[in-house]
């Protein structure tokens, strides 16, 4: 149909852009089935290091899912079934001997619905790098654990009740934890799956805020469903639909340029 | 969009005020307001149910937690207590202290003289137990032999039975009028100023007209019968009818004459007169003057003023009670001297059973059960949530773990008698385990509890929200650290409310104990988990099947004691569970 030529054209967008910054993450051919399912189609996609990458596009598109291919969380799913080829820095994170939890330390998650453990904001956090053994004495542990919630932008808030229970913050707050505890293990990816969906509009803006910091130290892979969100801090987006990578380019280009129909139709509102 | 706004042409309109509307909101309000009251009185019939059978209990259970004991003083002698004369404590051990009490009670009725009255008073009044009172007071301190020593003595249980009120009834009457004490012979005669043997006599002729109105119930209750067999066994009820009705029909001549004097026989209710600080047994009363025999003896044969004198009715036959008339009478006797008194059972929580009802105790029973539980525990609470963490976290799904699956859930409805056979066939015959033991009985029990942990366990692991999961393992955490570091301890409280609930009803459970011989009669409290035991359920089974009365009021106590121990085993999971519930 009449896909084909739009893929041809987002591979090029993206040897463009390969030539400004270096590419993190390359997807080429995925397809996802969740049993008889066919949810991700072809999809390929280069993700570019120290930037920002927003996934858009309509409920049940399979943002969501690609997203989950990036650090395979879709292993965890037993009728999930992934075919294609992931590069993380070159290498195939879909290797046989790769162990998925080691992949999952570099590509950091948090995701939609805050999900503090029900343990003090301190263990949250600590519980990353205690165990992949990061720390070598408490002290260390210490220093990283405040370091970790000064980038999540949390410390000033929470430096006098690091003890009390980390479910007792507010939705902004417990999903700062949750960005602290994901960077606290020092990930060189970090995919957030719709962040701010259960937040409300000031802790929306705090998360976006704390996405443009960490854009400096991270690459990050965003998906959402707000396109203003997409255009306030992403430096690249990719459109799903149906299953399939639409078009993907530099922000600016896909919200003010769309190359495909339904790109545009998406971002002027009329379905979705 | 905004054509929703607008209703479409020819749309019904919904009036929230019209009256049928109006109508609609008065049913479903009376619809809800039944609900609740359906609601309200599920509960309220349960609550009543409830609060009928424990407070049934506890009324009955009552006598078990008190016991009547005779303080009396007695001075045990060496060559009473020892078997060689000397104070060596093995000696002690096998002297004859029943000597030492039966001197003690000669003391305190020194009028008893005939050979067969006093062994009525050394076998009726004391329970054994007396005697290993004594015993342990000799030997604690064995200077105390050649010395007085008072010691409160165990009443037998018909004696505590009666000062309970719960062998006969007692109705006692003040005498109205000045009476008079002649001595006829061995028997006594008495009058009165009033009219209180004329009273006395009537009170016989009621029960009289009763005896005969229930033999004349027990005669058309046997005609009915009698219609529906035919032959020898329709005689013999015939001549048993007959016989009835010749002896209502002589009771109720007896009745009808209503001044003519009347022979208290055993099975007319008993009738005591205290009178000058002896008891009198009527045997004749007429209806101006009693003729009685004396069970305890009179001071003297002094007129006594009204109010000074009375009569004790027991409404027992005494042909029906285990005690007779003569042991009452003691009894009475002791009692006015302030020497028998009520007490807390405390044997009941410090002995194991006895064949003597009043000596019967919970301990042995108690400690059983707590073995029987702990080593359950032990056994079943690593290996249920083992099991049910690998079947839930980390089992393949297929075929063969469907198929254990559906046989832990069949096990749970396995008939606990079963494992009861199962834990006889292999724990006993197969490796020679104990019998009776502890051991066995928590081992069966594991098995009977393990199906209830394994699925309250896997619902508690499954009820843990995903999100947790995804966190621990988004962060790098592997499936296994996942589990133990979050999963598991999210559903330790429901893990626990499983675990209570299996050990509940393994407490419970007397099945499976009873074939694996916790059964036995055992008078030792046990040690450890291989020494011969029973348990709380099995010994309110034992108990509940025995005739004596005090042994029914150590039924319900027993049950008492088990509900206590559940309240207390249930209360510790709670305060555990509070400790490991967290919010998420």
């Amino acid at each position: 149909m009449t896909t084909m030529p739009n893929i041809e054209l987002a591979k090029a967008t993206v040897a463009e852009v390969a030539d400004e910054a270096a590419t993190k993450v390359v997807a080429r051919e995925v397809n996802v089935y969740y049993a008889d399912k066919h949810a991700l189609h072809d999809v390929s996609i280069d993700i570019p290091e120290k930037a920002v990458t927003a996934f858009i596009g309509p409920s049940g598109c399979g943002k969501s899912t690609f997203l989950r291919c990036i650090n395979r969380m879709n292993d965890t799913i037993s009728i999930c079934r992934v075919s294609g080829r992931i590069e993380i820095d070159g290498s195939d994170i879909y290797d046989r001997n790769l162990d998925p939890v080691q992949l999952r330390a570099k590509v950091g998650m948090v995701f939609q619905k805050p999900n503090p453990f029900p343990k003090s904001i301190y263990e949250n956090v600590a519980y990353g790098p205690r165990i992949h053994g990061l720390t070598s004495s408490k002290a260390d542990l210490d220093e990283v654990v405040t370091m970790s919630l000064k980038r999540a932008g949390l410390y000033e808030e929470v430096k006098d009740r690091l003890a009390s229970p980390g479910t007792g913050l507010s939705g902004g707050q417990q999903q700062r934890l949750c960005i602290a505890r994901a960077i606290a293990v020092n990930p060189e990816v970090i995919l957030m799956d719709e962040p701010c969906s259960a937040l409300d509009p000031i802790a929306t803006a705090k998360i976006e805020e704390l996405i443009d910091e960490l854009r400096e130290n991270y690459t990050i892979v965003i998906v959402t469903h707000s396109m203003q969100q997409a255009a306030r801090v992403s430096q690249r987006t990719a459109f799903f639909h149906l299953g399939k990578l639409v078009e993907e380019g530099p922000t600016e280009q896909i919200f003010t340029a769309p190359q495909d129909k339904r790109t545009q139709d998406y971002i002027t509102g009329r379905f979705g | 969009m905004t054509d929703i706004a607008a209703p479409p042409q020819g749309a019904r309109r919904f009036g929230l005020s019209s009256a049928e509307a109006q109508a609609r909101l008065r049913r479903r309000h009376a619809a809800e307001a039944r609900f609740r009251a359906y609601g309200i009185g599920a509960i309220a019939l349960a609550a009543i149910f409830l609060v009928v059978l424990i407070g049934d209990v506890i009324v009955k259970a009552m006598p078990a937690f008190t016991e009547y004991r005779l303080t009396m003083t007695v001075t045990p002698t060496l060559e009473q207590v020892s078997s060689d004369g000397t104070t060596d404590p093995q000696a002690l051990r096998s002297g004859d202290y029943d000597a030492v009490l039966r001197r003690g009670l000669q003391e305190l009725f020194p009028q008893v003289t005939t050979r067969a009255l006093r062994r009525k008073l050394n076998n009726d009044l004391l329970s054994s137990g007396a005697a290993m009172t004594l015993r342990n007071r000799v030997l604690a301190d064995p200077s105390a032999i050649g010395q007085p020593v008072t010691i409160e003595a165990l009443l037998d249980d018909a004696a505590d039975l009666y000062l309970k009120g719960l062998m006969t009834g007692r109705r006692e009457s003040v005498g109205q009028g000045q009476a008079q004490v002649t001595l006829d012979g061995e028997d006594v005669v008495l009058t009165s100023s009033a009219p209180d043997f004329a009273r006395a006599l009537a009170e016989v002729k009621e029960s009289l007209r009763e005896e005969a109105a229930a033999d004349r119930r027990e005669a058309a209750r046997l005609t009915a019968a009698a219609a529906d067999v035919a032959g020898d066994q329709r005689e013999a009820l015939q001549k048993r009818i007959a016989d009835l009705e010749g002896d209502a029909a002589a009771a109720e001549a007896r009745a009808a004459a209503a001044d003519a004097p009347e022979r208290l026989t055993a099975d007319l209710p008993s009738k005591l007169v205290f009178i000058n600080g002896g008891i009198v047994k009527l045997t004749e009363i007429g209806a101006s003057e009693a003729r009685g025999t004396v069970l305890v003896p009179l001071a003297n044969t002094d007129a006594v003023t009204a109010g000074g004198w009375d009569i004790l009715t027991l409404t027992q036959p005494e042909a029906n009670r285990r005690l007779d008339d003569q042991v009452v009478a003691w009894l009475e006797d002791l009692k006015q001297r302030g020497m028998v008194a009520s007490h807390f059972a405390s044997r009941f929580f410090t002995s194991g059973d006895s064949r003597e009802p009043e000596q019967a105790g919970i301990l042995g029973a108690l400690i059983g059960s707590a073995l029987t539980m702990l080593v359950t525990l032990v056994l079943c609470l690593p290996i249920g949530v083992g099991a049910a963490v690998y079947l839930e976290e980390f089992a393949p799904k297929n075929r063969l773990t469907d198929l254990i699956e559906v046989n832990i859930n069949n096990l749970a409805a396995v008939p606990s008698i079963v494992f009861g056979l199962l834990g006889l066939a292999m724990f006993l015959n197969f490796f020679g385990l104990p019998r009776s033991a502890p051991l066995v009985g928590g081992l069966v029990l594991a098995l009977l509890v393990l199906p209830t942990i394994i699925i309250a366990s896997r619902a508690a692991l499954k009820s843990v929200p995903p999100s947790i999961r995804e966190a621990a393992l988004g962060i790098g955490a592997s499936h296994q650290q996942a589990v133990f570091h979050h999963v598991l301890p999210l559903a330790m409280p429901g893990i626990m409310t499983g675990t209570i609930i299996g050990m509940a009803h393994a407490l419970g459970e007397t099945a499976p104990l009873l074939l694996i011989g916790m059964v036995a009669f055992i008078v030792d409290v046990p040690g450890s988990i291989t020494d011969a035991a029973t348990a709380l359920p099995v010994q309110i089974y034992l108990w509940s099947d025995l005739p004596e009365p005090l042994f029914q009021a150590k039924t319900a106590a027993a049950i008492l004691v088990l509900l206590a121990f559940l309240f207390i085993m249930n209360g510790l999971a709670i305060l555990l569970r509070r400790r490991f519930e967290r919010r998420w």
